[in-house]
């Protein structure tokens, strides 16, 4: 086997001293995680490392000595091999390192069941070489063979020889960065739930976890009193942003206030007038409340008291976190453009001729349908039915306008406050005023809907009395059945005369159904945007722009130096995880308004004449 | 300790193959493909430019020939970052892993790393690959609930696709490395 030596860069020119570190079980690898300088009396190390070990869990212990020789230092190596001794392990590290040289040197030092340590002795069994010769052997004489099998005793003697060099210098040197081992997560993210007993997990996982787990180590460093010093990557001084521990201090009482304002909003929502059914099945058709409830969801999960639990949690609540107060942000910004120049008023100026305007097109779109639309020749008398019917609508529809006219500015005015809790519930009351706004479009279509609808189904019904079968219901098939010859009469006759009135009925669902879609196609390119500012990770983006070690794919290895004679050298970098991943692993689960059924499906809906979009569930529901 | 040695790949043209032996346990293995020809670059250019140029010759809209500019810079600088591998690494550590890299020709890196754990052997495979059968190079990892059956098949030199004989190269000294350990 070969030996793997995870080893710490701050490492490389640390004084001599002693490694602490961890054998990684399951595999022949050990993690230096850092060095203990001489002097030191061994009582406390060992003191020291129980201590840690009872604080981070992680199964510490001295891994062997380090050595760093500068002058005046010399002699050492009985003194080093008599550590050993000390610290009762079963294998000992001894990894040197020589001034004017790249490489180190390690000798590993085994221990027999008597304690006595005997510098490590490979066993290894012979060999079995193939048999390369194995075809050709009839051609040759006996003596030929003889010769050749003491050649090949020979050779595998000297194999033995080499293989036996070979072994000891199989000892790998990883480098790695402890700072950025230790604050990366390794990606697909394992829950702690998982025990390394049960999942012999993969050797760089426990190596990023003993890593990560082991932070109290870190935590003496050079320059602190105590009896002994070490080298770890905080050595130089402690690193620590002073800005995030006021904010991790001044966060508490926000998240104080912050919970004490939901409760008095949940107790609000739960009056018993909002759960009477008009008004809940409302509030379920209006974005504005949807959007309400999901960011009451929202601050519910950042307020509560609970730290996060693991990683995933974490990046939920900081893209949460970000989401709010980019949102936030954005929705000032809009007030801002909104109160400054009073262009409240000048929307609200636009509004009522936007609709007069809208009204006057459709009216004339009506006469048009009404007369002969594209040269097509219709039903006169059904036209002219439909055309006035939807025409009285219109009227109605402008009276309404008009009565509300007074009012549009107020409403605009206090509608945009909203914006300062944020774009998105901007966003979502204007595509709610979209809907309120453009609910003459939404009867016409549904009008036109429900009128198609019925021709269709009537004629295809019609259509099996035609060739003689009829629906079974209960077997939900077509079954043959014997007509009278009345009902089959009647039948071709009111086949017939819906089949000459369909054109008319199927030019109105057309016009209407192509409004309908203009207006659902604006609403979907609103709420598309809310979901967007909702659910996109952009502290997990930023993290993965700005510090791409936190989030790893895995890791990738270089060949740092090779000289002859020396153990190899890798250089262990950090893999970070791509854009799109990261994007797909931490987007915000929400509410999901991307139409569900597929563009078939649609298309489908479109031409048997089903309602599609907001009153969809009722559908299924029917079905 | 360094070889190199030119190989073609499956479509004939050359590439090369060049192998480093960091130690006995550490082999690198490099496949170069032949930079872009600056005559492909040019034909494409060229009928990019001239089927605008008819175009405008008919609508005399100026905007289509700035558009051709702009579809033939876009095209060459995706095709160089996404498309064209200049060289792919095989890094076989032995008892680490193995390290999967490729080079595209605008400089970027992709790397994966397989851990010596999960993989169960590596060996060269046969595919249909369009109108003909090709071999390549594969590593199969193993299946963490059942230990004889292969879960995954990760295949390499995936852009530059060697021929066999390259291929057996590779593989002899990564078996040799395998048994080592």
């Amino acid at each position: 086997m070969v030996l793997k030596i995870f080893f710490p860069q701050c490492c490389n020119r640390a004084d001599s001293g002693l490694l602490v570190g961890r054998w990684l079980s399951g595999h022949d690898s050990a993690v230096v995680l850092a060095v203990i300088h001489y002097p030191f009396i061994p009582g406390q190390v060992k003191q020291y490392i129980q201590q840690i070990q009872a604080r981070s869990g992680v199964e510490l212990s001295v891994l062997g000595s380090w050595s760093l020789p500068k002058e005046g230092q010399e002699g050492m190596e009985s003194f080093l091999r008599d550590l050993s001794t000390i610290f009762p392990q079963k294998r000992w590290l001894q990894i040197n390192r020589e001034l004017g040289k790249t490489g180190f040197n390690c000798q590993v030092l085994s221990r027999d069941q008597n304690g006595r340590v005997i510098p490590r002795e490979i066993k290894k069994k012979a060999d079995k070489i193939d048999g390369e010769a194995g075809g050709d052997g009839e051609k040759k004489t006996k003596k030929e063979e003889e010769e050749k099998e003491k050649e090949e005793e020979k050779e595998k003697e000297e194999e033995k020889e080499k293989q036996d060099e070979d072994e000891e210098e199989k000892v790998i040197f990883v480098h790695y960065e402890q700072r950025k081992v230790m604050l990366s997560q390794l990606h697909p993210i394992e829950n702690g739930l998982s025990d390394p007993t049960t999942d012999p997990s993969s050797e760089l996982r426990q190596m990023f976890r003993s890593v990560a787990l082991s932070q109290p180590l870190y935590f003496l460093d050079r320059y602190d009193d105590g009896p002994l010093k070490s080298t770890h990557w905080q050595s130089e001084g402690r690193e620590a942003s002073i800005i995030v521990e006021l904010l991790k201090h001044s966060t508490l009482p926000l998240c104080v206030l912050i919970r004490w304002l939901l409760s008095i909003w949940t107790w609000i929502c739960d009056i018993r007038v909002f759960s009477l059914s008009p008004l809940r099945f409302l509030s379920s058709k209006l974005s504005t409340c949807v959007q309400l409830s999901y960011r009451t969801e929202h601050m519910r999960t950042l307020s509560s008291q609970k730290p996060a639990a693991g990683h995933t949690e974490f990046m939920r609540k900081a893209n949460m976190v970000v989401s709010v107060l980019l949102d936030v942000a954005l929705g000032m910004l809009l007030m801002w453009w909104l109160y400054k120049d009073n262009h409240i008023s000048m929307l609200a100026n636009t509004v009522v001729p936007a609709a007069d305007h809208v009204a006057k097109e459709l009216e004339e779109l009506l006469q048009w349908l009404m007369g002969a639309p594209a040269g097509l020749k219709m039903n006169r008398a059904l036209d002219q039915v439909l055309g006035r019917f939807f025409l009285y609508h219109i009227h109605l529809w402008i009276s309404y306008i008009h009565l509300m006219s007074p009012f549009i500015e107020g409403i605009l005015w206090y509608g945009g406050l909203s914006a300062c809790f944020g774009l998105t519930f901007a966003l979502s009351l204007l595509s709610d005023m979209v809907a309120l706004l453009t609910f003459h479009i939404y009867c016409f279509y549904v009008y036109g809907a429900r009128l198609y609808c019925l021709k269709i189904y009537g004629l295809s019904s019609l259509w099996r009395l035609f060739r003689g079968k009829k629906w079974n219901v209960l077997r939900q098939r077509v079954d043959s059945c014997s007509y009278d010859l009345d009902q089959l009469f009647i039948g071709t006759l009111l086949f017939t005369v819906l089949l000459f009135l369909l054109p008319t009925t199927a030019l109105y669902y057309l016009v209407f159904t192509l409004l309908r879609l203009v207006v659902v196609l604006f609403q979907g390119v609103l709420h598309l945007s809310v979901d967007f500012i909702n659910s996109f990770p952009l502290f997990a983006v930023a993290l993965r722009i700005t510090r791409s070690y936190r989030l790893a794919e895995g890791v990738k290895f270089k060949v740092l130096c090779e000289e002859p004679g020396t153990a190899l050298h890798l250089l262990m970098e950090i893999n970070p995880l791509k854009s799109s991943a990261v994007v797909q692993l931490y987007r915000t689960p929400t509410y999901s308004c991307y139409p569900k059924d597929s563009w078939a499906a649609l298309a489908k809906k479109l031409f048997v004449g089903e309602l599609i979009y907001p009153w969809r569930h009722k559908t299924t529901k029917t079905d | 300790m360094m070889e190199d040695e030119t190989f073609t790949d499956i479509s004939g043209k050359a590439i090369s193959l060049s192998c480093q032996d960091h130690s006995s346990l550490c082999k690198e293995f490099v496949v170069s493909v032949p930079k872009v020809s600056i005559g492909k670059v040019m034909v494409y250019t060229c009928c990019v430019w001239l089927l605008a140029y008819a175009v405008f010759f008919f609508t005399e809209n100026t905007a289509v020939l700035s558009s051709a500019i702009f579809i033939t810079l876009v095209g060459m600088m995706l095709h160089i970052h996404f498309v064209k591998v200049d060289h792919e690494t095989l890094l076989f550590i032995g008892s680490l892993g193995i390290q999967l890299s490729s080079s595209y020709a605008s400089g970027r890196e992709t790397t994966t790393f397989i851990e010596m754990g999960k993989i169960k052997d590596i060996v060269i495979n046969e595919a249909i690959y369009m109108h003909q059968i090709i071999y390549y190079l594969c590593v199969l990892l193993k299946d963490p609930s059942e230990p004889n059956a292969v879960a995954h098949v990760v295949p390499l030199f995936q852009s530059s696709k060697p021929r066999l004989n390259c291929l057996v190269k590779v593989y002899k000294s990564c078996q040799e490395i395998l048994s080592k350990c």
